[in-house]
């Protein structure tokens, strides 16, 4: 009895939590700052956010330098190289957000200090969901990443549709949280503990037992809103339209691409042996979240609901390799990374020239954008870019992630999977006609109004524009560089 | 042969260029108009300089063989690479591609379409240039993926700023048909990359054209490879375009500004039968050989319904356009016989077609630069009004509708002629239906262009336009237009100049098709 009460510490690998303890510590520091110097702290706040970011990618290059896989808390937290390229990326992306933000914030008149206090908590989940593989620890992270981002959406107090976007997106995401639990609590029952091992163990040897299934649905559908994958998507335009910009980039990018991540360790390290479940729940709402994504996204006139749908379609595409996770799973993770990383940049970029041309239009319209081509070429040519990408024309980068879905759809090989690739191949058609539609707009028509004074792009949203060129356009000519990453990662998650 | 110094430099000399003087044009600030005009046209011609190079330096004995080939590392997670080469097949592609662009260029120089903006104009038809010498010289298939989509989003700008009335919906049309095919091309990238093995059944897992030509779809059981096959055709189907994926082309020749259908009608159309030629059928011979009679089918169709197409047509560009269905169908039926004969002259019909109806969409966008219309019913008395252009118009409907001695001869007759005779135990009977079937499509071709000549050229000017001056050719025009006439007359009377280039390359294509035909 005594040894059972006894609390053993449990060992911590400092050197492994270091990128978690600094983003922790710069979020504290904010907010001491705030309180000390108040007001007159606001000009610095977005800096020290941004150093605290960058900060924080020394540990994890020294993680990934010295190589070796490091695990905590009985298999819970590990830190390897598929974790530690995700929190870069989730780091990264957090940086061109934070540009994205500086003007946009400041401009407003919005609360700084909390709100760049809220994004570095909220990208502390993410980094810790890369590391988790335990029900708990990705629950903990969930929970940790969702809740600021809740606050985030609403930021826009005075406006009725920001407030709209805040509670809705906190509604589905406590319901969302609720179906998890439950489904978490029928597998851990099922199989005893939390932990990803453990689970992998007992549920792949437990046949059709029908508890296990529904567990396991439970679990998945609970991401699948997080994820915003149809027919769970029903959030995600409205409280994109209504957020902050920023704020949508981030929920577009940085909360869209930690879903997956949580999805990508339940699918390849806890459930490895339920293909039986896994594949064909993740066939049909993959062809489900592209299809219908993309059809609504034709008849959107407001620019940031048509990134949302399209958002969304995107998203149907990367749900695309779980299809397959049993049958070619190197190939599958290996795609969905490289997905992740383009996908970040060149939709960060889409989000980044909306910024910038709204400053001067103050319209979310379409029609806005007409003659952007002649007064602001150079943004013109930045969003060709992006849409481009998006739609995965080369040799913008995009191509290259819808080529490792078919890639990893082809390595799997059989009729259904080849199927699936067709329905990629007529909605990479369809997307291309409604980013289309905004090429058509800058490109082909005259301003609306007649105004064509240039547009003033602040220096914050300039190296915003350049980091997400300079990547989107790399992936696309040297698509070698992030294909290395997906490799990296393969072998290590499937060990975990 | 090995390669070394200067000559490993030559083909990415050549297909590059283009792209770092569109990179250089975009830095020159827009009221330097003169400078970004020298700048363009400067370095679309030392390309073709180079293009020259290569053509002199090219061994034409050994035409069969990749020349120039550079072979280094570019996406090695997915095993793809940077190869390029040239043979007796990309040669004649190539240097036309090389010629066009700086012709269109000259030709540009003082008549950009509205809204004008002569930066962004140029700048295109540079990215586009890179994109076409690229996939002909590829020998990497994703390599020639990327090369072949380049193309598409400034051809998508060309037709959709510089345009006509209907240039959106022309525009999106063109892109999303092109892309539709190209997503399903990729799929069969691969299919052939997990499936192609090589002798003695080993995994190849390569994207290398060179060695997939070489083991030529053994491995691949015949019903994946017409399922392969099915993906190819759709994405160079679409291109080339063979009825019934031919309706975006009328639009978007219709609609496009002038240089835009040339290139559009000269290099971009061969994009997809080059294709067939390089990819589809010597990777997978027996795909080809199930789907040859389909093609034949698709083919001969292509050429009645555009020669019908013609007939109805009131807009001359439209008119154009439309015998472009024609004539690819020509290309198409050569290929489809599978045989040494046929695809010659299919690559032979690839470049004289190039060269004629480029030719005759420069005189419509000329005549619509002068008369603002290109209805046929109001045209008139062009012999009379510009007798210089007059003229060359009706030399080039000559040329279009197969006149012996001219360019067009050659790619047409042999074509019908090789379908008397399919290979690789193809229908005798069906193919000889064919022919008789093509054959008459050359009476239409005829009678299309004839009628076309009269109704423009002969008689008085109509009421409309009696009174007005109408210039004849100016400098840049002759320029522009002397390279392309040259090139119809000397292909007509010395046919042998492509013929013997490239018929090292097709005999070593039929001979694997027949290969696998006598052996199951």
């Amino acid at each position: 009895m005594e040894v059972l009460l006894a609390f053993s510490r449990p060992a911590l690998d400092w050197h492994a939590l270091a990128p978690e303890l600094t983003l922790l510590a710069f979020g504290t520091l904010i907010t001491v700052v705030d309180i000390i110097w108040d007001d007159r702290s606001k000009r610095a706040m977005p800096t020290l956010a941004g150093i605290g970011l960058l900060a924080t990618l020394i540990p994890i290059l020294t993680l990934a330098v010295d190589g070796t896989e490091r695990s905590m808390f009985g298999g819970a937290y590990v830190v390897d190289d598929f974790s530690l390229v995700l929190k870069a990326l989730f780091l990264i992306s957090g940086y061109v957000v934070i540009l994205m933000s500086v003007d946009y914030i400041r401009d407003g008149d919005y609360y700084e200090n909390e709100y760049y206090t809220l994004m570095l908590t909220s990208l502390l989940g993410m980094v810790m969901m890369s590391s988790s593989r335990d029900l708990i620890s990705v629950f903990v992270a969930l929970e940790l990443l969702s809740i600021p981002a809740y606050m985030l959406a609403a930021w826009r107090k005075g406006g009725p549709r920001s407030n709209e976007a805040g509670l809705k997106y906190y509604l589905m995401g406590v319901f969302a949280s609720a179906v998890m639990l439950y489904g978490m609590s029928l597998i851990y029952g099922l199989a005893g503990s939390t932990t990803f091992g453990a689970i992998a163990q007992e549920l792949g040897s437990s046949e059709a037992n029908p508890v296990a299934i529904l567990g396991i649905l439970f679990i998945l559908i609970g991401f699948a809103f997080k994820v915003s994958a149809v027919p769970f998507h029903t959030w995600a335009p409205d409280t994109y339209e209504g957020a902050p910009t920023p704020v949508t980039a981030f929920l577009a990018v940085a909360s869209k691409t930690a879903g997956m991540v949580a999805l990508i360790q339940l699918v390849f390290v806890a459930f490895p042996g339920r293909d039986d479940v896994v594949q064909p729940f993740f066939w049909l709402i993959a062809a489900l979240t592209m299809t219908i994504g993309n059809l609504i996204a034709l008849r959107q006139n407001n620019i940031v609901r048509l990134l949302a749908y399209s958002g969304v379609a995107q998203g149907g595409f990367m749900l695309v390799p779980f299809a397959v996770a049993a049958d070619a799973p190197a190939r599958a993770v290996e795609a969905l990374v490289i997905y992740m990383a383009i996908y970040a940049f060149m939709n960060l970029g889409a989000f980044t020239v909306v910024l910038a041309v709204a400053r001067k239009t103050r319209s979310g319209e379409i029609d806005s954008y007409g003659g952007l081509f002649q007064y602001a070429p150079g943004l013109a040519v930045a969003m060709t870019i992006f849409l481009a990408a998006l739609a995965g024309i080369p040799p913008a980068g995009g191509w290259f992630a819808k080529f490792g879905l078919f890639r990893a759809l082809l390595d799997a090989g059989g009729g259904w999977a080849a199927g699936l690739g067709v329905v990629v191949a007529v909605n990479t058609v369809i997307a291309f006609a409604y980013y289309a539609r905004i090429l058509v707009q800058m490109w082909f028509q005259s301003v609306p109004d007649g105004d064509e004074r240039p547009i003033a792009i602040p220096g914050a949203l300039k190296a915003a524009l350049a980091v997400t060129i300079i990547a989107t356009m790399a992936f696309g000519i040297l698509p070698g560089l992030v294909g290395h990453f997906g490799e990296v990662s393969v072998l290590s998650a499937l060990g975990g | 042969m090995e390669v070394t110094g200067f000559d490993t430099w030559v083909l990415s000399l050549a297909v590059f260029l283009p792209l770092v003087g569109a990179l250089v044009v975009m830095l020159i600030p827009k009221a330097y108009e003169t400078e970004l005009k020298l700048v363009a046209l400067g370095s679309s011609l030392i390309a073709l300089v180079v293009g020259a190079y290569i053509a002199i330096q090219f061994d034409y004995g050994a035409a069969g063989d990749l020349q120039f080939v550079v072979d280094k590392g570019w996406i090695d997670v997915i095993n793809s690479r940077y190869i390029v080469g040239l043979d007796g097949l990309s040669l004649p592609l190539l240097l036309l591609s090389l010629v066009v662009v700086p012709l269109c260029l000259i030709y540009s120089w003082n008549h950009i379409p509205d809204p004008g903006n002569p930066k962004a104009f140029f700048v295109l038809l540079l990215i586009l240039s890179t994109g076409m010498n690229g996939s002909f010289v590829s020998q990497d298939m994703i390599l020639f993926f990327v090369f072949f989509e380049v193309v598409l989003l400034p051809m998508y700008f060309l037709i959709g700023v510089w345009g006509g009335e209907d240039r959106r919906y022309a525009s999106l049309k063109f892109f999303l048909y092109t892309l539709f095919g190209s997503a399903l091309m990729i799929i069969s990238f691969l299919a052939l990359f997990f499936l192609s093995k090589d002798a003695s059944g080993e995994l190849l897992q390569t994207f290398d054209m060179r060695v997939l030509t070489d083991v030529a779809g053994v491995g691949i059981i015949k019903s994946t490879q017409v399922w392969i096959f099915a993906g190819l055709f759709m994405g160079f189907g679409i291109k080339v375009p063979m009825f019934p994926f031919h309706t975006w082309l009328p639009d978007a020749h219709t609609q496009a500004p002038t240089v835009g259908s040339v290139i559009l009608a000269a290099v971009l159309l061969k994009l997809g039968t080059y294709g067939f030629v390089r990819i589809a059928i010597p990777f997978l011979p027996e795909g080809a050989i199930a789907w040859a009679p389909w093609i034949g089918l698709l083919a001969v169709i292509g050429i009645i319904y555009g020669a019908l197409g013609c007939l109805a047509q009131k807009d001359m560009k439209r008119l154009i356009a439309f015998s472009s269905v024609a004539h690819m169908g020509f290309v198409m039926l050569g290929i489809a016989t599978l045989t040494d004969f046929g695809i010659n002259a299919a690559v032979f019909g690839m470049i004289a077609h190039g060269l004629i109806t480029g030719m005759l969409f420069f005189v419509a966008g000329s005549v619509k630069e002068r008369y603002h219309t290109l209805e046929i019913a109001r045209l008139g008395g062009l012999l009379k009004a510009a007798p210089r252009m007059g003229w060359i118009l009706g030399f080039a409907s000559m040329a279009s509708l197969g006149l012996p001695g001219l360019a067009g001869f050659w790619g047409e007759f042999p074509a019908i002629l090789s379908a008397y005779n399919p290979g690789a135990g193809l229908s005798e009977e069906l193919f000889r239906v064919y022919m008789v079937i093509a054959a008459i499509g050359t009476v239409l071709a005829a009678g299309y262009l004839l009628w076309l000549y009269q109704r423009t050229a002969f008689g008085e000017p109509t009421e409309e336009f009696a009174g007005h001056e109408i210039a004849d050719v100016n400098r840049d025009e002759w320029i522009a237009w002397v390279p392309f006439l040259i090139g119809i007359v000397l292909f007509g009377i010395w046919p042998n100049l492509i013929f013997n280039v490239t018929d090292d390359v097709v005999s070593g294509i039929t001979a694997s098709v027949e290969a696998i035909a006598a052996g199951s």
